[in-house]
């Protein structure tokens, strides 16, 4: 899988036999244990490796809920409680699937926010990033679903609210909406297909995600610098040296995720959906879960109507546009140089896009009324502006910082001046 | 690293200004509630915290003798009442106090008879249209989840303090806060027949529940003061239970986990080290 040459020889009779009639040993050892990673990626680096382990949590704790779930509007509420009541240690599960989806998008954020820091995305590797997006959405896609499942007042509202969005479609919009509702209002046959692609969506994104490891493989990773792997001191064996650092970043991360489900389980969920689904009843603010609310933000900014296009049209166009625009990120930016490190101007724009997504994210919590609404208008140009003007522009305007000559001198250059701070100290 | 935690670390503090000074600006609008739930100490916070079983008890008694006449209860069985501190045979003793419906019997008829530890809390309407029909058109809403069901906007910066602090009582605390809140309104504040102001309501200025205590209204026999803050702490602490009756359990595994996770990451940090000392 590394595309380079395998060193694997078996050394038992088995291994041998094995190996010469399906190299499955052969391809671990390849891939996660001989594999050569860049010596200098620090713990940006260890999300990948934590969003697969979240991935296999939320299957399996998903699998086992999924055996006490009924998907009916008259008893879905119902069965869930009796998760939380009655199964042995239901709470826990239900707990970790919850959290698990928020602590899912924390570990989603953060390792796409460092491939846009470290410019991941750029050429070979702009099939490894498009696989990211495709994971991301078919995420999104999932966490939606899932959060339906419970039947509580913010699932069937959220549900009715972002189905809806697809009404804005010129000529199949109701079609569309239909299709996925399975009648003219959320209801039972909903809840029932909700439920069957909630449980088919995570088995695609493992697909793509042995995909997107695969193109992984094929390139190499990137690393802090941002170029390119020269010599075999630029590199150290997955095993033991990644295996170890991604582990500890795993444990922390376990740590922080652990504190959530056992000390404040309902922090990152809406009090609304402990109360049962009720189609006659709006709640008074409809608001998504939390790692929805950056989009939320900018669904609700167009108020306005762009020529033929009204404001609720234009919404949904720049909500999933701000989502598609991900998708071509390895075109859009222009720059010679991969790494922030050293583009001193990308830098500061990068951060200012960090900034305005957490705001976006705090505006889409709040009521579209008015302070707000000029400023998610606000904070939605820039993000727009950040891809399709920022990049695009800065290639050809931001002097770069020199490069070191490899991923070696880089290092040892950092070590140096630690070493010449320190004799200086002293 | 170092660069991006430093990144991080100037982001939070420039939002939290960005922020704070547009929070300022929303108070114009008329935003419910009115007053925020004062915040109260329960034994159940915290990491340790464990539930008072005589404080539930007294809860308990609340909600039997004046809650339940129009509040169902419909998720807690009357078995996991065990966990309240009465034994079996007090369970099964409770139970028998309440009718429900069974059947059909062999001749195809209906037929009520006392409830026993499996069954759940029976509630006081036949279906939803009876309770709006006795209670001017408002159902009264299923005591099993409310204290988790019911929580007041937190607001920035407090919504980030509360991950530091466990704060997870906003259920009991609006309860407590509702149940004690009930005043007369403000001059010049109107509002329609058959309610009752009350600022700490969620949704509008006022509720249709008239004040459902007063003091001296349930006899305590441990000689706890029979005051209506009292009752409203003592329902409050019990709903909490309800919604949450694996709330100990939960907080016991929890420590242990943290711990696990804590000696297990060292172990593993003092690994990586070993294996990297050559590399660095």
């Amino acid at each position: 899988m590394s595309g380079g040459h395998s060193t694997y020889t078996p050394k038992t009779g088995l291994g041998r036999w094995m190996d010469a009639r399906l190299p499955l040993p052969r391809l671990i050892y390849d891939s996660f244990v001989a594999y050569p990673v860049p010596r200098n990626l620090n713990y940006a680096y260890t999300f990948g490796g934590i969003l697969t382990l979240m991935l296999a949590v939320q299957i399996l704790t998903g699998v086992v809920l999924a055996m006490h779930y009924a998907a009916n509007t008259e008893i879905a509420f119902a069965s869930v409680e009796k998760i939380m009541r009655d199964v042995n240690s239901g709470w826990l599960l239900r707990y970790m699937h919850a959290n698990g989806a928020s602590f899912f998008f924390i570990a989603v954020y953060v390792h796409i926010f460092r491939g846009l820091y470290y410019g991941s995305y750029k050429a070979p590797r702009e099939l490894l990033w498009i696989l990211g997006c495709i994971i991301y959405l078919l995420m999104m896609a999932t966490a939606f679903m899932g959060y339906v499942l419970p039947w509580g007042q913010m699932s069937f509202w959220g549900a009715t609210v972002i189905t809806g969005f697809f009404t804005a479609i010129p000529l199949v919009g109701d079609w569309i909406q239909q299709l996925l509702l399975g009648g003219f209002a959320v209801d039972n046959p909903t809840l029932n297909r909700f439920f069957s692609l909630h449980y088919l969506l995570p088995f695609m994104i493992a697909g793509v995600v042995v995909l997107h490891i695969w193109a992984l493989h094929v390139t190499g990773q990137t690393n802090p610098t941002g170029i390119e792997v020269k010599h075999k001191t630029d590199t150290v064996a997955f095993t033991p040296y990644a295996t170890v650092k991604d582990a500890f970043a795993m444990v922390v991360f376990l740590l922080v995720f652990a504190y959530f489900i056992f000390y404040i389980p309902n922090y990152l969920g809406h009090p609304d959906n402990y109360t049962e689904a009720n189609p006659l009843q709006t709640p008074p603010h409809i608001v998504p879960e939390w790692y929805f609310l950056p989009f939320y933000a900018i669904l609700r900014a167009i108020t306005f109507n762009i020529g033929p296009i009204d404001s609720k049209l234009g919404g949904v166009l720049a909500m999933f546009g701000s989502i598609a625009v991900l998708f071509v990120v390895p075109w859009l930016d222009t720059s010679k140089v991969r790494s922030a490190v050293y583009r001193p101007w990308y830098k500061v724009f990068f951060w200012l896009f960090v900034a305005d997504a957490i705001f976006l994210g705090w505006l889409g919590s709040n009521p579209a009324e008015g302070i707000y609404v000029a400023m998610a208008q606000a904070a939605t140009a820039y993000y727009f502006a950040f891809f399709l003007i920022i990049m695009p522009l800065l290639g050809f305007f931001e002097t770069p910082r020199r490069l070191p000559n490899s991923i070696t001198e880089a290092v040892l250059e950092k070590k140096g001046t630690a070493a010449e701070v320190r004799t200086v100290e002293s | 690293m170092k660069m991006f935690f430093r990144g991080l670390a100037a982001l939070g503090l420039g939002l939290a200004f960005a922020a704070s000074a547009a929070a300022q600006e929303e108070g114009e609008t008329a935003h419910y509630p009115i007053r925020k739930p004062v915040e109260q100490e329960w034994s159940f916070s915290g990491p340790f915290g464990t539930y008072d079983k005589a404080q539930l008890q007294r809860g308990f008694k609340i909600y039997r003798e004046v809650c339940s006449s129009c509040h169902s209860m419909n998720m807690v069985a009357f078995r996991t009442l065990e966990g309240l501190g009465y034994t079996e045979e007090q369970v099964r003793a409770i139970a028998a106090e309440y009718e429900v419906e069974d059947g059909p019997d062999d001749n195809g008829d209906m037929f009520t008879r006392p409830a026993t530890p499996s069954d759940h809390f029976p509630s006081p309407f036949a279906n939803p249209e009876q309770a709006a029909a006795s209670n001017n058109g408002a159902v009264p809403p299923d005591f099993s989840l409310i204290a988790k069901a019911r929580g007041a906007h937190r607001g920035f910066p407090t919504f980030i303090v509360d991950i530091f602090t466990q704060y997870a009582e906003g259920g009991v605390d609006y309860i407590y806060s509702l149940l004690t809140g009930y005043e007369d309104p403000p001059e010049g504040v109107e509002i329609p027949e058959g309610t009752y102001y009350n600022p700490y309501f969620l949704n509008a200025p006022s509720l249709a529940m008239a004040p459902p205590l007063s003091d001296g209204l349930v006899s305590y026999e441990d000689g706890t003061p029979e005051t209506v803050d009292q009752y409203a702490r003592d329902v409050a602490a019990f709903l909490m239970w309800a919604a949450e009756p694996h709330l100990e359990a939960r907080k016991q595994t929890g420590f242990t986990v943290m711990i696990f996770l804590v000696l297990f990451g060292a172990l593993v940090y003092l690994t990586k080290r070993k294996v990297w000392a050559e590399v660095h």
